[in-house]
């Protein structure tokens, strides 16, 4: 059963996003909503890490070893600017998005097991990482005509 | 005679429920003229706080002597605050701007409407040219102006320059009522009337200390009180205000912790039977997903969250719980605090699982701060569009594109205009290049002075500044226009329960003061902007054919004014919107028969997260079916952004005085309302002042993280571990050469509500030390209201004397 490996893939994608949120949040200071939400999210996100973990110890008994290129890289450090804030931004959102489908994809083999518990948590994650989803997107469309027209 | 300055709230005239509210005429002439003395009356209402209260301007020899009270209107029924019956003197005062003003390196010079205007339109096409042009432009208007001018102001910015970044000051008052009620009801609109305190039996005050903000609403809720069968009343301030002094039960709860509280008494309410299932069932959504979040707030967690009793959270819940007409009011201490607008829309909640709304005494008040919010927010001079439409909806958008004949892509729809603290932001940055601050003083009133200083202070920042008076605003200008103001110009303006008044021109403006009207209209015809057709694209010349313009703006939305006429203002009392063919006399209450502005192709928005402000999207809207449902949302509590700290231990609350509006460019120019509040002052709980060794009458240091002031301290009733500052005092009457810092905002903190983004003026955290000790002089604090100090302190009472005789009575 492979569902420890894409248990593991959400747990360290949630712990990337974390970092990330925290990252772009200090990184842009000076925006103040930005800074007070992208915090907010960070630890929301090293929550659903957390609640992980147990489901991530049940299932690793029977996982056999990993396969290649499991994990991936999205976030390579945080940039200034408007323009910077705009891109900074959309990596959080490819990670938010990378999170999003492995909830789904996890939320499915927790059917597959018949995994309540597990069910329960990927209900509560899967709307709240939606939702991270929606605020980048609104704040991000938002920005982008100041940022990508007029500014000098 | 009454002195007003000593009794800000007057005789009582008491009354009951159901019965009219007894009629007092209040009076002020100056320099001991009578009515003999007074050659006319000019009809108007007030622009010094929010009440909407109407009032008639007297002129001698071609000067404002004077004001009363109008007996016929529905609001006031001839009383006046305080302020009115003094603050018209600043109208006279010497030092009003008579000529415009241009920069001359580090001086501004007097100057002539051509040279200030040519400047103006030089960098306006200059800016202009090229593709992004429009957001080089930023506008910050006002609460204060009429819904002509911010109507003008609003297709100028929309369809002539096709600017997003425009708002008012309104976003610091009543940004949240707005997006409360839009996330609640679908729409803005106030569901209640003032009448409904006549009919109440429970009246609930949420972060609203109503006796200094708009004091004769106090006087209304009062009245009912000294009668038979008084309204019960509850109070939510960590100040020991008026209104928490009257109270039958005040939580002082910890500031940035009132989502917590309501959600505790919706579980209450809930849990013991006291909401309306019927009415749940039939007119709301969300209500499951509510149960379900309040449950995590038993009477217990409450306490620990918001540092009350817990017994009182259920005496606080029943005393809502068992009312049968409940009465509830909502300000500042909910709109400029955390979750400003979750803790708003719970309020909502409240109301609608009791089903207490739209009926007589079962009313909400989503207050504003400022006389003229409510038209900012409907003309679109601030985040919102005209006609209270929706952004998101592009029919809405090719409505206003076919009503000023312009491409419907000219206006920007692509996201929600811009926010003040955003626009603000832009111009730090640079994209923004011109900001066009008009009848507004953001030097004084924006959170973290010292870095709004220094943005209006870039020299690549062209400023222009519209106002009465060289505010701390206009000394960093580029261009200084002067305005002319209440009194000497003619427009309409509506108050918070939709009553809509006409303010008349009485006198002329002094010099070459101009209506703010005017100076708009202008800019326009200098710009040249022009309709699809090629033809001027505003040609309006004066407030009466702007009105005109705007009730067709105004048709077939909620805020109707299609069947108000000035001659139909002029006479009697005000009249409330809706005003239509089929309601010729307006409508006094919202969702009479349950049914919201819900539906996908009325609603001004297709909804928010209350916690990100994430927006959702016009299908995700339709999927829910509102059909004319009102929106339960629920969240749970989130701490503030900050929070006290070992270097700050104390938050920072800010306010008002009864005595003084906003940064009293009007209010510190009256000689009775300067001298009952002349300077700035600390509140302090005297179980912190012991700790910190402050006696009453001590200078006193406050700092934050932004910056420090210092005021003597005043020792009262506020909580233990808050002290409140009145963000009233800035800088224009100090020695340029030697100004002490004393504003409040120097310590705000620039953040706001993910929503509303109305920033966040109640939870600074602080640090308190004594500088000087006072010698037992007593701090310029008013004895009366919120800073009123203990019976025993021996502090002089607050008086006005023979200058503040006015009169008050039956006519």
């Amino acid at each position: 059963m492979h569902l420890a490996h894409y248990l593991g893939l959400l747990h360290r994608a949630q712990v990337n996003l974390a970092e990330a949120f925290r990252q772009v949040g200090d990184a842009h200071a000076e925006e103040p909503d930005v800074h007070h939400l992208c915090h907010q999210q960070a630890k929301r996100c090293a929550a659903y890490a957390e609640r992980l973990r147990p489901f991530a110890a049940r299932y690793s008994e029977d996982a056999p070893a990993e396969p290649d290129r499991l994990h991936s890289q999205l976030f390579t450090g945080t940039r200034t600017g408007g323009i910077g804030l705009l891109r900074d931004l959309q990596d959080l959102y490819l990670m938010a998005a990378e999170c999003d489908i492995t909830w789904t994809v996890v939320g499915q083999a927790a059917y597959g097991v018949r995994d309540e518990d597990l069910l329960a948590v990927v209900r509560d994650c899967e709307g709240e990482t939606a939702m991270q989803l929606t605020w980048l997107r609104t704040r991000m469309k938002a920005a982008a005509p100041q940022a990508l027209v007029v500014a000098d | 005679m009454v002195d007003r300055i000593a009794e800000p709230w007057g005789e009582r005239t008491p009354y009951g429920p159901g019965d009219e509210w007894p009629v007092r005429v209040d009076r002020y002439l100056a320099d001991g003229r009578t009515d003999v003395d007074v050659d006319r009356w000019v009809q108007s209402a007030s622009v010094l706080h929010s009440n909407g209260d109407a009032m008639d301007i007297g002129v001698a020899d071609g000067r404002i002597v004077g004001v009363r009270g109008r007996a016929v209107d529905r609001i006031n029924r001839g009383r006046l605050d305080p302020k009115d019956l003094y603050g018209w003197q600043a109208n006279n005062s010497p030092d009003r701007l008579t000529r415009p003003l241009v920069r001359d390196g580090d001086r501004l010079v007097e100057s002539d409407w051509d040279t200030a205007m040519g400047r103006i339109v030089a960098r306006s096409r200059d800016l202009l040219d090229g593709p992004g042009g429009w957001g080089r432009f930023g506008f910050y208007t006002s609460g204060q102006l009429f819904l002509e001018e911010y109507y003008a102001l609003g297709v100028i910015g929309k369809a002539g320059l096709g600017t997003p970044h425009m708002d008012g000051n309104t976003r610091l008052c009543t940004a949240t009522a707005a997006a409360a009620m839009k996330a609640s009801f679908g729409t803005d609109g106030q569901p209640g009337s003032y009448t409904d305190v006549d009919h109440c039996d429970a009246i609930a005050l949420w972060g609203h200390n109503v006796a200094e903000t708009q004091t004769v609403l106090w006087m209304r809720m009062l009245d009912r009180r000294r009668g038979p069968n008084p309204p019960a009343m509850l109070a939510v301030d960590p100040r020991a205000t008026p209104v928490a002094r009257e109270a039958d039960l005040h939580l002082a709860v910890r500031n940035g912790t009132n989502i917590a509280l309501v959600n505790g008494l919706l579980r209450e309410i809930i849990r013991r039977g006291w909401y309306d299932r019927d009415y749940v069932d039939a007119h709301t959504m969300g209500f499951e997903e509510l149960c379900r979040i309040v449950d995590g707030y038993p009477p217990q967690r409450v306490a620990d969250i918001c540092d009350v009793p817990a017994a009182d959270v259920e005496r606080a819940a029943e005393l809502l719980g068992t009312s049968q007409r409940l009465l509830s009011t909502v300000l500042q201490g909910f709109y400029q605090s955390n979750q400003a607008t979750a803790a708003a829309c719970a309020v909502n909640n409240l109301h609608l699982v009791r089903g207490m709304i739209g009926r007589p005494g079962a009313g909400i008040y989503q207050m504003n701060g400022q006389p003229t919010a409510q038209n900012t927010r409907e003309t679109g001079a601030d985040g919102d569009l005209p006609g209270l439409r929706n952004w998101a909806n592009t029919s809405h958008i090719e409505e206003l594109a076919r009503l000023w004949n312009v491409e419907v892509d000219t206006i920007p729809h692509w996201a929600p205009p811009t926010h003040a603290m955003q626009i603000f932001r832009y111009a730090e940055q640079g994209s923004i290049k011109l900001l066009w601050i008009s009848a507004t003083n953001p030097a004084v009133s924006l959170p973290d002075l010292a870095r709004i200083r220094r943005i209006l202070a870039k020299p690549d920042l062209f400023v222009v500044v519209q106002d009465l008076f060289l505010t701390e605003t206009a000394e960093l200008a580029d261009v200084v226009l002067p305005g002319a103001t209440w009194g000497e110009k003619t427009g309409t303006f509506t108050s918070v329960d939709r009553t809509v008044h006409i303010s008349d021109k009485a006198v002329d403006p002094p010099g070459e003061a101009k209506p703010d009207l005017d100076i708009f209209l202008d800019y326009a015809r200098r710009m040249d902007f022009r309709d699809r057709d090629g033809q001027p694209l505003i040609r309006w010349t004066g407030p009466e054919e702007v009105f005109e313009a705007w009730k067709e703006c105004s048709r077939g939305r909620p805020c109707d004014y299609t069947g108000i006429t000035y001659a139909r203002l002029r006479g009697g009392s005000g009249i409330q919107w809706p005003c239509t063919e089929e309601h010729p006399d307006g409508t006094e209450r919202l969702y009479t028969d349950g049914v919201f502005h819900t539906d996908p192709d009325y609603c001004e928005t297709y909804g928010q997260d209350l916690a990100t402000g994430a927006e959702f999207t016009e299908p995700e809207y339709r999927a829910k079916e509102p059909n004319g449902r009102a929106f339960l949302h629920s969240v749970d509590y989130q701490p503030s952004p900050e929070v006290p700290d070992e270097d700050h231990p104390m938050l920072l609350t800010t306010g008002r005085t009864v005595y003084q509006f906003h940064t009293r460019t009007k209010t510190g120019r009256a000689p009775q309302l300067d001298r009952a509040a002349p300077d700035v002052w600390v509140e302090l709980n005297p179980a912190d002042a012991e700790r910190l060794g402050i006696a009453e009458g001590d200078l006193v240091g406050v700092s934050s993280a932004r910056g420090g002031i210092q005021a003597r301290a005043r020792l009262c009733g506020i909580r233990p571990g808050v002290v409140f500052l009145p963000f009233h005092y800035g800088y224009f009457d100090q020695d340029p050469a030697d100004r002490t810092p004393r504003a409040a905002n120097e310590l705000t903190i620039t953040a706001w509500d993910p929503v509303s983004k109305q920033p966040l003026f109640k939870v600074a955290a602080v640090a308190v030390t004594k500088l000087a000790d006072g010698r037992g002089v007593p701090s310029p604090a008013p004895t009366i209201g919120g800073s009123a100090p203990p019976a025993d302190a021996g502090v002089p009472a607050t008086v006005g004397g023979p200058a503040a005789e006015a009169t008050s009575g039956k006519e």
